[in-house]
């Protein structure tokens, strides 16, 4: 056999448990406390990008903030030369207040300077992600029912809870951390749950595939089936991942600052979805599965 | 036949590749870019009946954006988006805009227009006038007037009935504009407002009733501006790494799989390029977040290439010939392939019918760039290393990334 001398990922899989449900514990534990770090999407307020079209000085940048009138609740200096200036203001500025900001700007740094602004009320954003909410749930519920059809209700399971372990880690790791989450987050989450059902489904439909033709009498059998269909797509999940990763990986880097974080959710939440689908999801079946092995072997005993 | 097979193929790649070079550039300066990446504002107005009591209707909300986009046509803004949203919202996106913040207050002026009598007392208000009814005319001395209808004539018979030979004054806001005086009855619905106007004052007078014929009053609840030459930045930025990340991945896929992998960078770029197709044929605007999700979508359509190469691999190493091994691949992944995206798709179907706004548009792109990528990446990957093996071009497992090592025999 070509699969015996591999790690055994069902054997191990109550260390992959534990590790999630650690990463999600500490994830809830900040999400009370202190909470999301909430961008100007879902905080009222407003936020002034300024390029500078040259290196800005911090301690020159807020005290052109000071003098317009307007001193920033956060500031940040960002950009590949340090030409990016990201104000953060409590309070919503109007298009007056913001003009005479950028005057600041453009008298001491030239024309050069252009900015973005965001004012947002915060109730839209929150419907919008109230929305994304419902979606998933009932999405999932959708999921549940096709999965059920085609294979069997403990695959839907197993890939649903996959799902909503690869959403949660990347909000577990943006609340650990502290990364602001913006509208924008909420589409990268939206597409790491894409990403982690279609990549689950490949390898449940493997194992559905040798269950086809396997003789399973003990659950040490079914343990093989897993491991060993596991195994079989482990290329194909490493490529793809790898593929995938390549993309998110030169937008984090190489892309626009504006889309740096959702990239960054990007990067976590595809390999949370690689990793949940090899070491999370399959296990989680095999639980659920094992117990119908035990049953057949105990008519088989008593008959 | 063995050769024409090769030509077949050849000339497929050829087709396909050129339709792409000679498209493309025009797909890329037509597809319609969103205000991240072009430069310009965006303004997401709440409407609200002036009166209480009123609802907003379909219909209301209808005119209040046609008046809006009138508003900034009338201020040379080229191509100004307007789209009413759900039951109360309006849109308003424009672009290429030299003084936002004048243009932002034209469109934000507060539309609350009222006529009051001489104690005040508000005796009709911007809704009582007929949209773009008011305009300048000129008396028979050359000079300057305004004329303006109302809806209902009964109405404004009874107030200049009532108020004849009294002032009637306009006042937007808390400011008089002009307070002149009720000269007879007016029973037509058709009034003029004469008095020592310049031409420039006539036409401001006139701009300003039509503004408030705005039947709803607008709230900025949303507002984002980009200014022109920071999108062009993060244009150019994503661009270019969703380029440098193609040709990584491009790189990948035929460095790993040889044969089949040049075949998939082919199917990647006609992937890339139909889906361009879709959202030119859409309409659909590209935002930043879209860029990235279309570098991502790659890395996921590549997906279904290596599900079929693996499988194919696998074939191959069991003994089988290439020819029986790729049918036997494709076959077997076809249905991987297919369960795997069509559980995505529901749940990007439900996506689309719970969202709203850009979940909806995350959910359509999901979905297009799923049915693309079965086009591309599955059938016509399939029909071209079809063609290859069967051109006795590629006879040699190792054209696949398969070593004579591994193979088992049957």
């Amino acid at each position: 056999m070509r699969y015996n001398f591999k790690f055994d990922i069902v054997k191990n899989s109550r260390k992959f448990f534990i590790l999630s449900i650690l990463i999600t514990v500490v994830g809830i534990v900040t999400l009370i406390y202190p909470g999301l770090h909430l961008g100007v999407d879902f905080k009222a307020g407003t936020t002034l990008d300024i390029s500078a079209g040259q290196a800005v000085d911090k301690a020159k940048a807020a005290q052109l903030f000071e003098e317009a009138g307007f001193p920033p609740s956060s500031i940040t200096i960002g950009g590949n030369q340090g030409d990016r200036v990201t104000a953060r203001f409590d309070k919503e500025l109007q298009s007056a207040e913001v003009a005479k900001v950028i005057d600041k700007f453009k008298s001491a740094y030239g024309d050069k300077v252009s900015y973005e602004e965001n004012t947002v009320d915060t109730e839209l954003a929150k419907e919008l992600a109230r929305k994304a909410v419902y979606g998933v749930l009932i999405a999932s519920l959708g999921i549940i029912i096709y999965v059920s059809i085609r294979f069997e209700w403990r695959f839907a399971i197993a890939a649903v809870i996959a799902l909503l372990h690869d959403a949660f880690i990347v909000i577990s790791l943006f609340s650990i951390f502290r990364l602001e989450v913006n509208l924008p987050f909420l589409a990268a989450v939206l597409t790491i749950i894409g990403y982690s059902i279609n990549d689950t489904i490949v390898i449940f439909d493997r194992i559905r595939e040798n269950m086809r033709f396997a003789r399973l009498k003990t659950v040490d059998d079914l343990k093989d089936l897993v491991n060993k269909s596991v195994w079989q797509t482990m290329t194909r999940s490493i490529n793809t991942i790898i593929t995938v990763l390549i993309g998110a990986l030169c937008l984090f880097v190489l892309g626009s600052e504006s889309i740096r974080l959702f990239s960054l959710a990007m990067v976590m939440g595809l390999i949370s979805g690689a990793y949940s689908s090899i070491f999370i999801a399959s296990p989680l079946w095999l639980l659920m599965k094992r117990s119908t092995i035990g049953k057949k072997k105990a008519a088989a005993a008593a008959k | 036949m063995v050769a024409k097979r090769f030509i077949a193929f050849l000339l497929i790649v050829v087709v396909t590749l050129g339709a792409v070079g000679l498209t493309s550039p025009y797909l890329v300066q037509h597809i319609r870019l969103g205000l991240d990446l072009k430069g310009g504002f965006e303004i997401l107005y709440v409407a609200e009946p002036i009166e209480g009591g009123q609802p907003v209707t379909k219909e209301s909300l209808r005119q209040t954006a046609d008046a809006l986009a009138q508003r900034a046509n009338a201020q040379k803004v080229a191509e100004p988006e307007v789209t009413p949203e759900g039951t109360n919202r309006i849109r308003v996106r424009l672009a290429g805009v030299a003084d936002q913040q004048q243009l932002r207050d034209i469109l934000k002026k507060p539309a609350d227009l009222t006529f009051r009598g001489p104690d005040g007392k508000i005796e009709m208000n911007g809704s009582d006038f007929v949209q773009n009814g008011a305009k300048v005319a000129f008396d028979q001395y050359n000079r300057p007037y305004i004329e303006l209808k109302v809806k209902d004539a009964n109405k404004f018979k009874d107030v200049t009935t009532r108020l004849l030979n009294k002032p009637l004054a306009i006042y937007l806001d808390d400011n008089q504009l002009s307070a002149p005086v009720v000269q007879n009855v007016i029973s037509d619905g058709v009034a003029s407002i004469t008095g020592n106007y310049t031409y420039d004052e006539a036409k401001k007078l006139a701009d300003t009733i039509n503004l408030g014929a705005l039947p709803l009053k607008l709230t900025e609840k949303y507002t984002q501006s980009v200014g022109a030459s920071l999108g062009q930045l993060s244009l150019e930025q994503t661009v270019r790494a969703g380029v440098i990340a193609s040709i990584l991945i491009l790189l990948f896929m035929m460095f790993f799989y040889r044969l089949p992998g040049v075949v998939a960078s082919i199917t990647l770029i006609a992937y890339t390029w139909l889906l361009l197709v879709v959202f030119y044929l859409l309409h659909a605007t590209l935002t930043l977040p879209g860029i990235a999700a279309f570098v991502l979508g790659i890395g996921m359509a590549v997906d279904a290439n290596i599900i079929t190469y693996e499988r194919i691999k696998e074939e191959i190493r069991s003994g089988k010939s290439i020819l029986s091994a790729l049918k036997a691949g494709s076959k077997n992944s076809l249905r991987t392939i297919m369960d795997a995206n069509i559980t995505t798709v529901l749940a990007a179907i439900v996506l689309y019918f719970m969202g709203s706004g850009a979940i909806q548009g995350f959910a359509l792109t999901l979905i297009f760039s799923i049915v693309v990528s079965i086009v591309t990446n599955v059938w016509l990957s399939r029909w071209l290393l079809t063609l290859l093996i069967r051109s006795n071009a590629a006879k040699k497992p190792a054209y696949f990334g398969v070593k004579e090592s591994e193979i088992h025999a049957l």
